[in-house]
């Protein structure tokens, strides 16, 4: 008992070792990060794609996978840059709507015994085109106060290091801790048995991609107010950044084994890979093989230390 | 519940795919009122064998089980487009060295995804995905985006027509049944699906497990590089992005061809139906002049809309 | 509550019928569970129990009768929800908690007023508390995941969390298999604590293969046959051979299991030493098989038994230290779910799947080969179907596993491992296979078989009884006693 105690101990910490070892490694090739403003710049964009990780795992909790995130992120971005200063009433409805639509979407899944993966497929076809559809021509311009919130000028730190930890908080609590949080996991865990004590799962998988809509939300916001102006394709490579931040984060695919803290720190690990790189001075040509690297190297470490624990036990 | 029943059910998945391709081609040549329907299934068949190729390979890992895909299929058909037509550089005599060097490009990064799943125990989505950013960075570091002509006898062959039908559908068609015949009736085929269906299961019967899953992840590769290959000589050379839109296609393709995401259940006719599919709804959509907002949204729509007609089949677990 | 008087009736079932397509599952079945009883249900694989249980739980919805729940008439409204509200719960066999959560999280599914602030903590308090009511000593913490856990604990906690009561009351508790993954021990503190509930005043329906729990639990006997009850009498009026005769299995008193088989040839074709953990331990016997035996495995299960099975089954593909397999191995599975069907597949495919090699002309499979095996074998091992390429999941459990036995016997492998594979299987069934598995040892066979039951150990030639993941005893086949196996599997522990 105390062996699987340990071993599950030392994955959730992993994420945070990755993170570490990564922020050493740049604070000791360029000393001048280790300042307010440096990292503002190093972990600039992490929240955007932190809210995005979120989004993808309370899928992932119960055993589906959203390849449309990064679509919708970037329609959420569309819609801020526009509607939502020209009309805020229009805006704030077109995002409601695309927290509805998300909702809707657990439902058909659920109903119709669908495949994930392939529905958020077309989806992604969908968010894109309505992106196009509001922004036709990269541009637009973020409302002034969605700008203010992301430049706040925070005491001490930046402001995406205090929203990050809040973020991971406030899921942790809500998904770990609360009483119907453990209901939602036990869906991915053995949906049967949890049907069967009387809980709906229909009403679970609304809420769990309900809530991936609007945490999909908060990131494109978040992103329109770091970059100000929108672009449809802005966030396509959230997709696999936010899958790839929850396995990072400890996460799995399947069953319902998922960790919001860790999910956070992993979108912020992938994003600090991002200017570590570019900090190693390597040839633009290998700086996206690079990344590859790194994750593949923090993965093997995690299968490394479980390995011995499973050997230890 | 009798056997016809369940062949019918079973049948319906792959169905629905080909009706939608009928459906949508009728629309088309109604609007044009009958004008230029030839010329669009002709295209439609050329573009689709390319969805073809790579999806077969793609529903092989597919249909290995829960969790299988193969992500890294867009970096590998550039690689060994960019390769191969680097070696060829253009000559007609370098043709076959060319195919040989294009399917060993697929056949390297497929034993390198294989290496991470097994030897790392990588999920296969995050190891195809990791590696597919290492196998995208090879190709844009060993191209430099130049771009170098196909040998003309390569480029002649993949756009030869004969009769409206291109010829390269054709042998696209006799390689779709070859690999049919190797899924229901070698022993690999069977331990892919008996995988998909039971992995536990598979190897308790005595199947050889690693050497198929193995075999799968290669074989995906190979059908990326052919199609990186064919697909450049088709395209007048290699570019950076020409396997971008095979991701999605590749998972969309297999699925609106009837295979089962949950793995265990594959099924090859369908590919053909849901590449023509995919093709000639976007034909339809530019025929009705619709801008690229719409056109995305509404094949977007067709995609969720024929998966929930053919759908509602047993998922795993 | 007031004490009743005359144990009234909570549940009263009326006609009851239900039927899957053409298939009459449950044919009008009327019956009382009055309060303070423990009734035990008992009928072959496919008699109807399992469907009589899950519309009793709520999960299936009858054809066609009357529920009556405490003299309210709940036809039309009873459902998952309403048996809950009503305190009727079931522990199914297949085991229904979450394994990414933790013990108390599991409790906290079932009961909707956990929650609020220090939720957890009553949940925490509410399943230890009844673990400690019902399994005295059982040493787990409600903070654990459940997934960490043994089987036996699962089950444990899957059986605590029934009992438990929150604002919902518990009045019925359903345990269909309840001991399948329990110890003599553990079984025992179960049975006892049934006992004690049905004191008090709950009522508890018992389903079980282990005809001597049911007789010594149970104060009335339900007896179930193709989806009709066959026989309803007190506890007391049944003994274990009249209660066999009641399910209607031709009772053959052993008489097989008398001829022992030969050995052909003295050099072993099987030997294996236990891995054990500790050093400091000796490894006990190694076991040894030769060609033409049926070797039973024994003990308490999880005691080290399938682990062998699966070194054997390793050691025939590669090598492993201390392990020596001369031939090909098959293995038929105890866990047909998990272990066994190909669910999507035919009868035939998943019958074929481990002779391919045999079948295969270069490199296509012959389909008329396999065709004809599906069907020699079909005839041969008495599988009730008309069409072997109907899917394998229109069987029942028993001639599911009837395939999975075809499927071994059927290959080349000359050494077949069974694990515990019968497993919820009828006794009709049963000795068939027995049958089966004495003819094929005495062509040259080599049988090494897990197995829970006593009965089954008594077809074997010599038995191995295992504890703590090593051999301590090997009875010949004059030797064997339940006695001594029980006094060897429990030597330790007293």
């Amino acid at each position: 008992m105390t062996q699987a105690f340990v071993a599950r101990h030392i994955r959730i910490m992993l994420p945070t070792l990755a993170l570490t070892v990564l922020l050493l490694a740049v604070f000791y090739m360029q000393p001048r990060a280790m300042s307010y403003l440096g990292l503002n710049l190093l972990l600039n964009l992490a929240l955007p794609i932190a809210f995005a990780t979120i989004a993808q795992m309370f899928v992932i909790t119960v055993n589906e996978l959203d390849l449309s995130i990064g679509a919708y992120v970037g329609f959420v971005a569309c819609v801020g840059a526009t509607w939502l200063r020209d009309d805020p009433l229009l805006g704030v409805a077109a995002l409601a709507g695309g927290v509805l639509v998300y909702a809707a979407l657990g439902a058909l899944i659920h109903l119709r015994n669908l495949p994930s993966i392939v529905v958020t497929l077309g989806m992604s076809f969908v968010w894109l085109g309505l992106a196009i559809l509001v922004l036709p021509t990269p541009g637009g311009k973020a409302p002034d106060w969605l700008r203010a919130v992301m430049t706040w000028k925070t005491p001490l730190l930046p402001f995406t290091i205090y929203a990050s930890v809040a973020l991971a908080v406030i899921v942790h609590l809500g998904l770990m801790r609360s009483a119907y949080g453990a209901v939602l996991r036990g869906v991915g865990g053995n949906p049967r048995s949890v049907e069967r004590a009387g809980w709906s799962l229909l009403t679970a998988k609304m809420v769990m991609f309900g809530l991936a809509g609007l945490f999909g939300v908060f990131a494109g916001l978040a992103l329109v107010g770091l970059t100000t102006s929108g672009d449809a394709n802005i966030a396509l490579r959230y997709t696999l950044l936010s899958i790839a931040g929850v396995i990072l984060g400890g996460g799995e695919f399947t069953g319902g084994r998922i960790s919001p803290i860790g999910a956070v720190i992993g979108a912020m690990t992938l994003t600090l890979a991002a200017s570590f790189l570019s900090f190693l001075r390597l040839d633009p040509d290998w700086q996206i093989g690079a990344q590859g690297v790194i994750l593949i190297v923090v993965l093997a470490l995690r299968i490394l230390i479980n390995r011995t624990e499973a050997r230890a036990s | 519940m009798n056997a016809s029943l369940l062949q019918r059910l079973a049948a319906k998945p792959w169905l629905w795919a080909y009706l939608g391709a009928l459906a949508i081609w009728l629309a088309t040549i109604a609007f044009t009122e009958g004008r230029g329907g030839g010329d669009v299934l002709t295209a439609a068949l050329s573009f689709a064998t390319f969805s073809v190729i790579v999806a077969i390979g793609q529903m092989y890992v597919i249909t290995l089980g829960p969790g299988n895909v193969d992500l890294s299929i867009p970096a590998t058909i550039t690689l060994a487009g960019a390769v191969s037509m680097k070696i060829m550089d253009g000559q007609d005599a370098m043709i076959l060295p060319g195919l040989l060097i294009a399917l060993g490009c697929g056949v390297g990064v497929g034993v390198g995804n294989y290496a991470l799943i097994r030897l790392l125990r990588i999920p296969p989505i995050i190891a195809t995905l990791s590696s597919s950013f290492i196998v995208l960075s090879a190709a844009i570091s060993y191209s430099r985006g130049i771009r170098i002509k196909p040998p003309p006898m390569l480029a002649d062959f993949t756009t030869w027509i004969v009769a409206g039908i291109p010829v390269l559908a054709v042998a696209a068609v006799v390689l779709t049944a070859i690999m049919s015949v190797v899924l229901h009736r070698t022993i690999y085929g069977r331990t892919v699906t008996a995988l998909g269906q039971n992995a536990r299961a598979a190897r308790l019967a005595g199947l050889p497990v690693d050497r198929t899953r193995f075999a799968t992840y290669v074989l995906c590769g190979a059908f990326a590089g052919l199609n990186g290959y064919l697909l450049s000589g088709f395209s007048g050379g290699a570019a950076l992005n020409m396997g971008s839109e095979y991701l999605l296609a590749s998972i969309a393709v297999v699925v609106i061809g009837g295979t089962s995401v949950a793995g265990g259940f594959a099924n090859l006719p369908g590919l053909w139906g849901a590449a023509m599919l995919l093709f000639l709804l976007v034909t339809m959509l530019n025929t009705y002049g619709f801008g690229a907002g719409v056109r995305l949204v509404l094949t977007g729509l067709i995609i969720i809309g024929v998966i929930t007609l053919a759908g509602g089949k047993r998922q795993a677990r | 509550m007031s004490q009743p008087q005359t144990d009234p009736i909570l549940v009263h079932l009326d006609g009851v019928a239900k039927s899957f397509g053409a298939v009459q599952a449950l044919a009008r079945v009327s019956f009382d569970i009055p309060q303070g009883a423990c009734i035990g249900l008992v009928g072959h694989n496919g008699a109807g129990k399992s469907t009589l249980m899950h519309i009793l739980a709520g999960s299936l919805t009858a054809g066609s009768g009357r529920i009556v729940v405490e003299g309210v008439d709940l036809t039309d409204r009873y459902g998952i929800a309403t048996a809950n509200a009503h305190g009727i719960r079931c522990v199914f066999q297949e085991l229904s908690l979450c394994p990414n959560l933790s013990v108390a999280e599991n409790a906290r599914i079932l009961h909707p007023s956990l929650k609020g602030w220090g939720w957890r903590k009553r949940a925490a308090t509410l399943i230890r508390d009844r673990l400690d009511a019902v399994f005295p000593q059982h040493g787990i913490d409600p903070d654990a995941i459940v997934g960490d856990l043994s089987i036996a604990r699962r089950q444990m906690v899957e059986i605590a969390r029934a009992f438990s009561i929150s604002d919902r009351p518990v009045k019925l508790v359903i345990l269909d298999e309840p001991t399948s993954s329990l110890d003599a021990v553990l079984a025992g503190q179960l049975l006892a604590y049934v006992r004690r509930f049905v004191a008090e005043g709950g009522s508890v329906v018992l389903i079980s293969h282990l005809l001597g729990e049911v007789l010594s639990t149970a104060d009335r006997i339900v007896v179930m046959r193709d989806g009709k009850i066959v026989a309803e009498r007190e506890a007391g009026a049944f003994t274990r051979t009249s209660l066999v005769e009641c399910m209607g299995s031709m009772v053959q008193a052993e008489e097989g299991a008398g001829t022992p088989t030969k050995r052909l040839g003295d050099i072993p074709v099987v030997s294996a030493a236990p891995a054990t953990r500790s050093a400091t331990l000796p490894g006990g016997t190694s076991l040894l098989a030769h060609r033409g035996e049926i070797v039973g495995l024994a003990g308490l299960g999880g005691h080290g038994q399938t682990d062998m099975l699966m070194r054997i089954f390793d050691g025939a593909a590669r090598p492993i230290p201390g392990v020596a397999v001369d031939g090909k191995v098959a293995i038929v599975a105890g866990d047909r779910q998990t272990d066994g069907v190909f669910p999507l597949w035919s009868i035939a495919d998943n019958m074929t799947i481990a002779s391919l090699g045999q079948m295969a002309r270069r490199w296509l499979i012959d389909s008329r080969a396999e065709q004809g095996m599906a069907e020699d074998w079909r005839r041969r091992i008495g599988i009730r179907t008309d069409d072997v390429d109907m899917p394998i999941l229109s069987l029942s459990g028993g001639n599911q596993q009837k395939v999975l036995f075809a499927r071994a016997l059927g290959s080349s492998a000359t050494i077949i491992l069974m694990d515990d594979p019968m497993r919820g299987v009828d006794i009709g069934t049963k000795q068939e296979v027995y049958a089966m598995l004495r003819a094929e040892a005495a062509k040259g066979r080599t049988f090494l078989w897990y197995t829970t039951e006593m009965d089954e150990l008594k077809h074997c030639d010599h038995v191995y009884v295992f504890r703590d993941g090593r051999i301590v005893t090997d009875l010949a086949r004059s030797e064997l006693t339940e006695e001594r196996v029980l006094q060897s599997s429990f030597e330790a522990a007293a």
